[in-house]
């Protein structure tokens, strides 16, 4: 009885640490990019192109990691455009982030019928060329660790490590430091020699590839193709769990952390023959979300001038 | 002449620089010169895609209305977005309130079994509601417990879309044997002349009059006339009533105007209340005139991520989501024309077009610079 528990607990956690892994690299960028005073809104289209980036690559060349690092220029590519943007001209940062958004979708979809015979879903990537999984078969059959990280793939373990270097970075680092006080107070940043624009430029680019690892993370990984539903919303929710996490890396960690769990109690519960429909198990992820947010987490503060454009004065 | 074009610059120079139609007109224009960009690297004739797309939206009456049709949901979700905005608060929940809305006019329209003038208004008043309710929540949660109406509407969307794909799956509500509800009572329709339609008398007069007989082919209804009513209310509301400038004030600075006395919680509640209940309108308006009932939805259907942009591109004008919802309606269905022969490219072309209008629109300062550049070479000749 009791084995059966730990083995359906085992069996929790590692749908948890699947589903989490794809919006810790999102949310991952989200806090790069708006701890440098930039909103990235968005996030979803950044990685939409890298989920198809990943995924196209990941099929033409075959190797999983090239493919994962295409994604994440693919997306740093869309984060240079929205730094263009909000940096360089001062934009309205949510306009250009829901600017992403359409262009993300749209080339996406549109490269992929150029290049897959005109269809929105690319070929699959045989199982040889996804991304490893390290761990198969290191632990005994039917052990519980063996539950847990037989199947995972090596992105999941790249993105707990992200999550420690980013906080690191951040905490640790003069860069960072630099990086926080770009977003807090970029006049008083300013005077002290830092070049915002260019700790911004860098931020929001870097945002980008954080995503599109999260977009690849999905397609070269959990599933092994893109389609036009793959992502759709998971951007958002990383977005979420970012103000959720109260723009802190390890804050965004535990929010996809409690995500992933609460989707992987749905699968979970979902293959019982329950009374309650799969629609409703469904929903328990959102409702945990904002259970939890009304709970305790209570009022969060974004960084003093996030979504400020910052302009030197001109002398006239 | 070189003093006139001078001066033409200068008025070009206010006209795309200043919050104004004329900015958007040529952020329009730029969106259509990135898609033709697109469309000939890959291979496509733009000039011909856009030409299909233009004949594939006004060369037959039946083309107008769909595009009318099409834009209906879009001015009203568009609305919805400009009117949150407008009280500072960013309604990314008007798609989980479509779907709330949607889903008690296909309850209310077929549950009930009331006379013909009644119907209708009763379903929409209950979708309107519902959808009202949908979105206050959002407006409560921020105004009680300071969650970020960002999170919550990004979630009660999911939560939206699984309640109707549950309704669909529940007996009484589900059409044996499909994935989708029973459809609406006929009193609910609001299809025009759709009985008439159909009749023989009807079809006889029809196929004497290719001209009503194309336009009918669509399922045109009275939706289009009620957004643009909506619009008009909007307008009204957020301009010329006590409510609008409450609304305005908390949207414009919150300290402010709660240092004036305004209450900006409860305001805050109401914005995300009429927020949800114009986009429960648009859920309500698609079932009576056009779908007659709900289905079985995999991913969100766009409808309110659509409304954001119309509301940008229309710079939260609630009048402007008119003009913004029909040009989006008109490249959506115009769209679809291009994929078909003799084109055959693809429709997604679109996303980009808009996407890329939108983006222009963000960076005023860009048109600004490129403007003052040309100035200041010419200063210098």
């Amino acid at each position: 009885m009791i084995e059966t528990i730990l083995s359906n607990i085992a069996l929790i956690i590692g749908t948890t640490l699947m589903y989490s892994t794809p919006l810790i690299y999102t949310s991952l960028g989200g806090v790069l990019s708006e701890n440098s005073g930039v909103i990235n809104i968005g996030l979803e289209g950044m990685m939409v192109i890298g989920a198809f980036a990943g995924a196209a690559i990941g099929y033409f060349v075959g190797d999983p990691w090239i493919a994962f690092i295409g994604a994440g220029i693919a997306g740093g590519l869309f984060g240079l455009l929205h730094a263009f943007a909000c940096v360089t001209f001062g934009a309205n940062q949510v306009v250009s982030g829901i600017a992403i958004n359409f262009l993300g979708a749209g080339i996406a979809l549109f490269l992929s019928r150029m290049f897959f015979e005109g269809a929105t879903m690319t070929k699959s990537i045989p199982l040889d060329n996804k991304m490893p999984r390290p761990l198969n078969g290191v632990f005994p059959d039917g052990s519980l660790l063996n539950i847990i990280f037989d199947n995972q793939y090596a992105t999941v373990y790249l993105a707990l490590l992200m999550v420690l270097i980013i906080w690191f970075f951040m905490y640790k680092t003069k860069y960072g430091l630099r990086l926080r006080s770009v977003g807090e107070h970029p006049t008083a940043a300013d005077t002290l020699g830092i070049n915002v624009m260019r700790i911004r430029y860098l931020a929001v680019i870097m945002s980008g590839v954080f995503a599109g690892f999260g977009g690849a993370a999905m397609s070269l990984a959990i599933v092994s193709n893109f389609r036009p539903t793959l992502v759709s919303g998971h951007g958002f929710i990383a977005l979420a769990a970012m103000i959720f996490g109260k723009w802190k890396p390890q804050g965004a960690l535990l929010a996809c952390l409690l995500f992933g769990g609460a989707q992987g109690l749905a699968v979970f519960l979902g293959q019982f023959d329950f009374e309650i429909s799969t629609q409703l198990i469904s929903m328990l992820p959102y409702v945990i979300t904002i259970v939890v947010l009304i709970g305790f987490v209570g009022k969060s503060a974004a960084p003093s001038a996030d979504g400020i454009p910052y302009e030197k004065e001109h002398k006239n | 002449m070189k003093l006139k074009l001078k001066e033409l610059r200068k008025t070009l120079y206010i006209f795309a620089t200043e919050k104004t139609i004329g900015f958007t007109l040529i952020s329009i224009f730029l969106g259509l010169v990135v898609g033709a960009i697109f469309l000939a690297a890959a291979g496509f004739n733009p000039f011909q895609a856009y030409w299909v797309m233009l004949l594939g939206v006004f060369s037959k009456p039946s083309y107008i209305s769909y595009t009318i049709i099409r834009a209906t949901p879009l001015i009203l979700t568009g609305l919805s977005i400009a009117f949150a905005f407008k009280t500072g608060l960013f309604n990314i929940g008007a798609e989980g309130q479509f779907i709330i809305g949607s889903v008690a006019a296909t309850a209310a329209g077929y549950f009930l079994h009331l006379p013909l003038l009644i119907h209708i208004p009763v379903v929409i008043i209950s979708a309107v509601l519902a959808a009202g309710i949908w979105g206050g929540i959002a407006g409560y949660f921020k105004a009680k417990f300071g969650v970020h109406e960002v999170i919550s509407t990004i979630m009660l969307n999911w939560i939206a879309l699984y309640f109707q794909n549950f309704l669909i799956y529940t007996k009484g509500f589900q059409k044996p044997g499909g994935e989708t509800s029973y459809s609406i009572q006929p009193t609910a329709n609001m299809m025009i002349l759709k009985t008439w339609k159909q009749s023989e008398a009807g079809r006889e007069w029809l196929l004497q009059h290719p001209f009503w007989k194309d336009l009918l082919r669509t399922p045109m209804n009275w939706g289009f006339v009620i957004a643009i009513l909506m619009a008009i209310l909007v307008w009204f509301i957020l301009n010329k009533t006590a409510l609008g400038y409450r609304l305005r004030a908390v949207g414009f600075n919150k300290f402010a105007a709660e240092y004036g006395g305004i209450n900006v919680n409860k305001n805050m509640i109401i914005s995300m209340f009429i927020a949800g209940a114009l986009a429960g309108l648009a859920g309500a308006l698609q079932v009576v005139g056009v779908s007659h009932k709900v289905t079985l939805i995999a991913a969100m259907e766009g409808y309110g991520f659509d409304g954001i942009a119309v509301a940008l591109i229309a710079n939260s004008n609630a009048l402007g989501c008119i003009l913004a919802g029909l040009l989006f309606g008109a490249l959506k269905y115009g769209g679809t024309k291009i994929q078909m022969f003799p084109v055959k490219a693809p429709s997604e072309v679109i996303n980009i077009v808009i996407g890329s209008i939108v983006f222009f629109i963000s960076i005023p300062k860009l048109i600004k610079v490129i403007l003052t550049r040309k100035n200041k070479k010419e200063g210098t000749k």
